[in-house]
């Protein structure tokens, strides 16, 4: 259904020319993506976790064509991005969930005139009272009541925005949805209804999603695949079920060991170690080498490549070695 | 028992609207001692947003304060005129809201922004200041501070607004902190770094702290207390070991249950069912009465106030004796 292809997008982070000659400062490039590449099949999910600032959002809008390219490609269905956003008809079965359900809620709209647009502009539905209904129904869906509609966004909280952006995505009946961190802000009640409904949908509908999530709990309910990134690259992708029970990349087992203890059993988490890298000048060789407990020369030196390793793929020497 | 910094009595929180006036807050009291963390939780739209922005004067017409009263250090703090309280937040108060976007201007530098809230309220020279901004910046773990402190919000990645957010909040070292979710936006690495920032300051600085999240494992971390919402009440309130590990309302229980589970992974995930009435419809008697597993007569015609449960406080009904 979708397959991106060593997918790149750099920003330009260089100050202003003059305090740059200034300062006599380089230009800076900030490569947030570097070289991703998956695919997601007709039906699954493929998660994307990492750290803050490491590239997730990044991919999700290349992924949907909000940010052209700065290296390699997406196809949709077997077709260039490009040429599936040109098409009307192809645009509507892609969506977004955006990470910040404040700003892609037009403020001077009323609920119901947000979750119709899609309708209205892609022809679904027919006549006023039927579209009235259909958006009565996304409402209820997400938790809210049809009467809900009459409001305007800031008549809201912000779990409640957010399930008015959720409803807003499904009403042009995707068939590829990206969710970024789309339950973030709900309680855990509400959150579960809403998994449930993304996961009844992909059962009955055959929904695929990438869905992005700090939340590892979540991630592990709804994924297929899942996708572990640092610094612009993934380091480690395999099935879900594979990847909580036995990660390899030491990266993501130090993911596995941050994870909040709800137990209280006085279990101390361990934050990943040492110092977040900085995008704009990354560590040589692997980037996690730094925070590595398993770095060597070879990692300093050499950017390991991602490799076979059971069902998953590692980028790593150390896993490669079968020192990991 | 140390004297409260913050106490909220019988608060409520009304919105005039053309449909009518809704209750968004109803009765609500807590206290926040120094050093102690308040964890709040409870369904979306429950009005817990509400309770940090009514302690922090920033009700926006058409809603109203129409009862109740916010003391800090004894003193109220929500008849104060806007001038006032606005000496008072920032200095005394310090907020963290939920979305990031209201509070960053998109148009000056994270650097600019961090810099005028110091010098407002502490004594720095610009240049001290922008020093002090920077050290901020990396203690909410901010890579390579000094080279991204002259960035504008939009160049930061979501989670990275959110720590800016943070370091704004604490920059003028104020003696309470209103969080709302402060770390939903971060993943679980930052989010520890930022939780023992938080503890830090709660044990060295004396610092209080009212914490709004989602995030029970943040709760279970983080608060010395907790109060669960639903429907603009508090349902039960008591100490976080007790409200997680063995609730005493109905509602406390499914909403512990509802939390996705880490080590497998389930065909249908446990939640209460229904959702949360509107404001406008909001049943006589309990106002969990419709999704209750254990309602009965009295819970549809009484509504009950927080009783003694054990080791917390519930307002639920299977806890009136006599
Ligand atoms: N428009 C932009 N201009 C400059 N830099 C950007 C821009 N958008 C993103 N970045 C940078 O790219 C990197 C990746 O950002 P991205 O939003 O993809 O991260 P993320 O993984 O989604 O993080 P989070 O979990 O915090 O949402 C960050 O360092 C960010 O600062
Ligand atoms: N301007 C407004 N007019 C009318 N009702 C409002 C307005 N702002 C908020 N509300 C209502 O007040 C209630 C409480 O909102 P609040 O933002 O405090 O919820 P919350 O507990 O923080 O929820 P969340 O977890 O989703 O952020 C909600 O039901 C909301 O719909
Ligand atoms: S390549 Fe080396 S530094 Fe990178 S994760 Fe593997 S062992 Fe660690
Ligand atoms: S008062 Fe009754 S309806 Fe309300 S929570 Fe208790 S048992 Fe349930
Ligand atoms: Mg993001
Ligand atoms: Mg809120």
């Amino acid at each position: 259904m979708l397959e991106a292809n060593d997918l790149a997008r750099y920003f330009d982070v260089s100050r202003p020319a003059l305090q740059r000659l200034i300062a006599r400062e380089p230009r800076r490039t900030l490569r947030a993506v570097d070289g991703v590449s998956f695919t997601i099949p007709k039906g699954q999910t493929l998660s994307l976790v990492g750290e803050s600032g490491c590239g997730k959002s990044t991919v999700a809008r290349l992924v949907v064509g909000l940010y052209p390219p700065s290296d390699g490609t997406v196809a949709f269905d077997n077709q260039p991005l490009s040429v599936a956003r040109a098409d009307p008809a192809q645009r509507q079965r892609m969506q977004m969930i955006f990470q910040d359900p404040y700003a892609s809620l037009n403020p001077r709209w009323r609920v119901r005139d947000i979750i119709a647009e899609p309708i209205r502009a892609f022809k679904l539905v027919d006549g006023k009272d039927a579209i009235l209904a259909r958006v009565g129904q996304l409402l209820t869906q997400v938790g809210l009541a049809p009467a809900d509609g009459e409001k305007f966004p800031h008549e809201f909280s912000g779990g409640q925005r957010q399930r008015i952006s959720i409803a807003r995505a499904l009403s042009s009946n995707p068939e590829f949805l990206v969710c970024d961190e789309p339950t973030s802000a709900l309680d855990v009640s509400v959150q579960a209804q809403i998994l449930n409904l993304m996961k009844e949908l992909q059962r009955s509908l055959g929904l695929t999603y990438l869905f992005i999530s700090h939340n590892l709990a979540v991630v592990r309910q709804v994924s297929d695949r899942v996708g572990v990134m640092y610094l612009g690259r993934i380091v480690e992708q395999a099935p879900a079920e594979t990847l909580f029970t036995t990660p390899r990349h030491p990266y993501t087992r130090a993911l596995m060991e941050a994870i909040p203890d709800l137990d209280m059993t006085g279990r101390t988490r361990i934050p990943v170690g040492g110092e977040v890298p900085s995008p704009i000048s990354p560590p040589s060789g692997c980037a996690f080498h730094p925070r590595c407990p398993l770095a060597n020369d070879r990692c300093k030196a050499e950017r390991p490549l991602a490799q076979p390793a059971g069902e998953s793929l590692v980028a790593c020497h150390a896993v490669e070695e079968g020192r990991g | 028992m140390t004297a409260p910094l913050l106490e909220v009595r019988n608060l409520r929180v009304e919105f005039h609207t053309r449909r009518g006036t809704l209750t968004a807050l109803n009765d609500v009291s807590l206290t926040i001692a120094p050093g102690e963390v308040l964890g709040m939780v409870g369904e979306s739209g429950a009005g817990k947003s509400m309770t940090g922005a009514a302690i922090i004067g920033l009700i926006e017409p058409p809603g109203r304060i129409a009862a109740g009263q916010v003391l800090l250090d004894g003193r109220r703090i929500d008849n104060l005129r806007y001038d006032q309280m606005r000496q008072v937040r920032g200095r005394q108060i310090g907020a963290i809201f939920q979305d990031p976007l209201t509070t960053l201007n998109p148009l000056y530098t994270v650097g600019r922004q961090l810099v005028e809230t110091i010098t407002t309220h502490l004594p720095l020279n610009p240049a001290q200041a922008r020093k002090r901004a920077i050290e901020w910046l990396e203690m909410v773990g901010i890579p390579a501070a000094a080279q991204r402190i002259d960035s504008y919000p939009h160049e930061f990645s979501g989670g990275m607004r959110q720590r800016v957010v943070i370091a704004l909040a604490l920059c003028a070292e104020p003696r309470l902190i209103v969080a709302d979710e402060p770390t939903t936006a971060l993943d679980v690495s930052i989010q520890a770094q930022v939780i023992a920032l938080l503890k830090r300051l709660a044990r060295e600085k004396g610092t209080a702290m009212l914490l709004v999240t989602h995030d029970m494992g943040v709760i279970a971390e983080t608060a010395d207390r907790v109060a669960v919402m639903y429907a603009g009440r508090i349902a039960e309130i008591g100490p976080v070991r007790d409200i997680v590990k063995a609730p005493n309302h109905p509602y406390t229980a499914g909403l512990m249950a509802s939390i996705p589970p880490l080590d497998r992974r389930v065909d249908k995930l446990a939640a209460i069912e229904g959702s949360m009435p509107r404001l406008s419809a909001i049943p006589p008697g309990c106002a969990y009465n419709p999704r209750c597993p254990r309602v009965f007569d009295r819970c549809v015609r009484e509504r009950p106030d927080l009783l003694d449960a054990g080791t917390t406080r519930a307002a639920c009904w299977l806890h009136a004796h006599g």
